[in-house]
């Protein structure tokens, strides 16, 4: 599989990218090369290996059901780019 | 219409779990706080912060699940479903995608009303997701911004997707209504729609009766349905539109795409919802900050035994055991377990579980919802009610005297031993109700005669005069008495 200028488009919108005809072109080749390594990966004969949910061998990790701090208003509207006394403020959300 | 068709429903149901805390962080849930204050740097997706699944969010899927007959897959795990959307801080929801923790399950509905056949609703699956942020309007400035209040960020919502096997608006309804009820019972969660703690989609399509075989319509999934009622009329209104759809062009499942339309109650109609850009490119993975969860089936078999008893068991207890109908039944487990409860009660004191049914679908439901109060609100206890009830299936009292004393004893909170003597209400002591019947029969020659013919329901005029020389004698003792002399006489 080799990837397409069409597909890094497809996943530069998804990822609202906005990328340039050069970027475009370095990403293609870069990204090519990434997914043709791991492709590799399809040499191997996996018949006898267990599909992995998760790289580490963990599971059932749960927290109790118990109220802990918040951050406080301010604290937490910090880093918005426009916000008002309550809220993250974004420009109007279309179709609603 | 020129052809028949069929409604083909199946509804997506997102229900919010009674947790303290949020599904991956320990945010309170709680409904109607000030914006922004129950939020910390992992249900607004700081860079570094790490979900910790909560177990009670777990534990009430888990139950729901088997309530609902699903199959408990032993392993299980969540995946981000990426997307853009304000109110999503982190770009992408936490949820399941091809290893759901239940699927495979199915509620069984009936009607009592019996507009059709008892049956069961499949259900595809009933997975564990987070909930997503409100978008607020901003009236106030009149602005082009949309405000964003990410207090519900991250609550915990199980997600229970029926299959399309509803065939009626009627029958969705009761879906909807014995669902709720069943998690109501279960106590996972309080399924207010008014707070969104309750909501539902549905997918809605019509099957035509072609010419040549059946034709399906593309399907339609409705939003914004904000109640039970909702759901009735925009299915009924789809059904219509899509029939007209087909007939104007003669589109099918097969050549067109699945659309989103949004419910407008006070139009009455449904509009196409702009799409969420390549919404159909949610590039599911794995979430790698959460690990799997494998559940025993030991633990499985532990909820199940450990489930409460659910709507559809207690009615068919209650037909059993008071010999009352499935449409009472139907009604007293509608109004909830403390109404069961008390049910109960009044018919193991009286004694008569057929009149403890009448007294409390009629009489206590009635003062209920006039005087819009809860049952732990009604003034009278069981066991006053059962007295009341005894009187009546004892024939110490007829019944449209009770009714006076019922609401003698709801209006002055007191039993019923009170509110007789307050209304001058005394047994007629049956040696005096005779010589009534006596002298009745003797005055009035022609009721006798007309009696004696075969006209029973002349009797009827006596017992309207044993009422006014007595107002507490009891009709069907009078007749009773007085059918008897005349059958005595020559
Ligand atoms: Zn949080």
């Amino acid at each position: 599989m080799s990837l397409t200028r069409a597909d890094v488009e497809k996943v530069s919108l998804l990822g609202r990218l906005r990328l340039g005809d050069a970027e475009l072109d370095t990403m293609t080749e870069q990204m090519g090369r990434i997914v043709g390594y791991i492709e590799q990966l399809g040499e191997l004969s996996t018949d006898n290996v267990q599909p992995m949910a998760h790289a580490q061998e963990m599971h059932n990790v749960f927290a109790d059901d118990a109220l802990g701090a918040s951050l406080p208003r301010d604290a937490a509207l910090a880093n918005a780019p426009k916000k008002d006394a309550e809220c993250y403020r974004v420009p109007a959300v279309l179709g609603e | 219409m020129p052809h028949s068709y069929d409604l083909i429903v199946g509804l997506e149901v997102h229900v919010q779990l009674q947790t303290k805390s949020k599904l991956f962080c320990r945010c309170s849930t709680k409904f109607g706080g000030p914006p922004n204050t129950q939020t910390c740097p992992v249900c607004i997706g700081m860079p570094g912060s790490l979900p910790v699944m909560n177990r009670e969010a777990f534990r009430l899927g888990l139950k729901t699940a088997i309530a609902l007959n699903c199959e408990i897959p032993q392993f299980t795990k969540w995946d981000r479903k990426q997307y853009y959307y304000p109110d999503l801080p982190k770009g992408y929801q936490i949820s399941q995608y091809d290893l759901p923790m239940s699927q495979n399950g199915w509620l069984e509905i009936s009607d009592p009303k019996k507009e059709f056949a008892a049956k069961r609703i499949g259900i595809i699956r009933a997975h564990l997701e987070e909930d997503a942020g409100k978008s607020l309007h901003d009236e106030e400035h009149g602005k082009a911004d949309t405000r964003i209040d990410l207090n519900r960020t991250g609550t915990p919502l199980l997600e229970i997707v029926s299959a399309p096997d509803m065939r009626s608006t009627k029958e969705a309804r009761v879906y909807l209504t014995q669902l709720r009820l069943m998690l109501l019972y279960l106590g996972v969660s309080d399924c207010n729609m008014q707070e969104g703690s309750l909501r539902v989609d549905a997918n809605v399509n019509i099957h035509i009766q072609g010419p040549s075989g059946k034709i399906a319509t593309p399907i339609v999934e409705v939003k914004n349905l904000n109640s039970f009622r909702h759901v009735e009329r925009a299915l009924a209104y789809e059904a219509k539109r899509q029939y007209d759809v087909w007939e104007e062009t003669g589109r099918t499942i097969k050549d067109y795409p699945k659309q989103t339309r949004g419910w407008d109650d006070a139009a009455g109609t449904t509009l196409p919802q702009r799409e969420k850009e390549e919404s159909a490119d949610y590039r599911y993975f794995p979430d790698p900050d959460l690990v799997p969860v494998i559940t025993p089936k030991a633990e499985v078999e532990e909820v199940r035994s450990g489930l409460v008893e659910l709507p559809a068991a207690i009615r068919s207890r209650l037909e059993k055991t008071y010999g009352i109908s499935d449409y009472d039944s139907d009604v007293i487990v509608l109004q909830g377990l403390p109404f069961v409860a008390y049910f109960e009660e009044v018919a193991k004191l009286s004694g008569d579980g057929k009149k403890a049914s009448n007294w409390v679908t009629q009489e206590l439901l009635r003062i209920l919802n006039d005087q819009s109060i809860t049952l732990e609100q009604f003034p009278l206890t069981a066991p006053q009610l059962a007295n009341l009830v005894k009187l009546v299936a004892g024939g110490e009292i007829e019944i449209t005297r009770a009714k006076e004393v019922f609401n003698d004893m709801v209006a002055n909170r007191r039993d019923a031993a009170a509110a007789m003597s307050a209304l001058g209400i005394a047994k007629v002591d049956s040696s005096e109700l005779e010589n009534i019947c006596k002298e009745l029969v003797a005055a009035n020659p022609k009721i006798v005669a007309d009696v004696k013919a075969g006209k029973q329901q002349a009797i009827g005029a006596l017992l309207g005069q044993a009422k006014k020389r007595n107002p507490n004698a009891n009709p069907n003792e009078v007749r009773r008495i007085c059918l008897e002399l005349i059958a005595k006489m020559p």
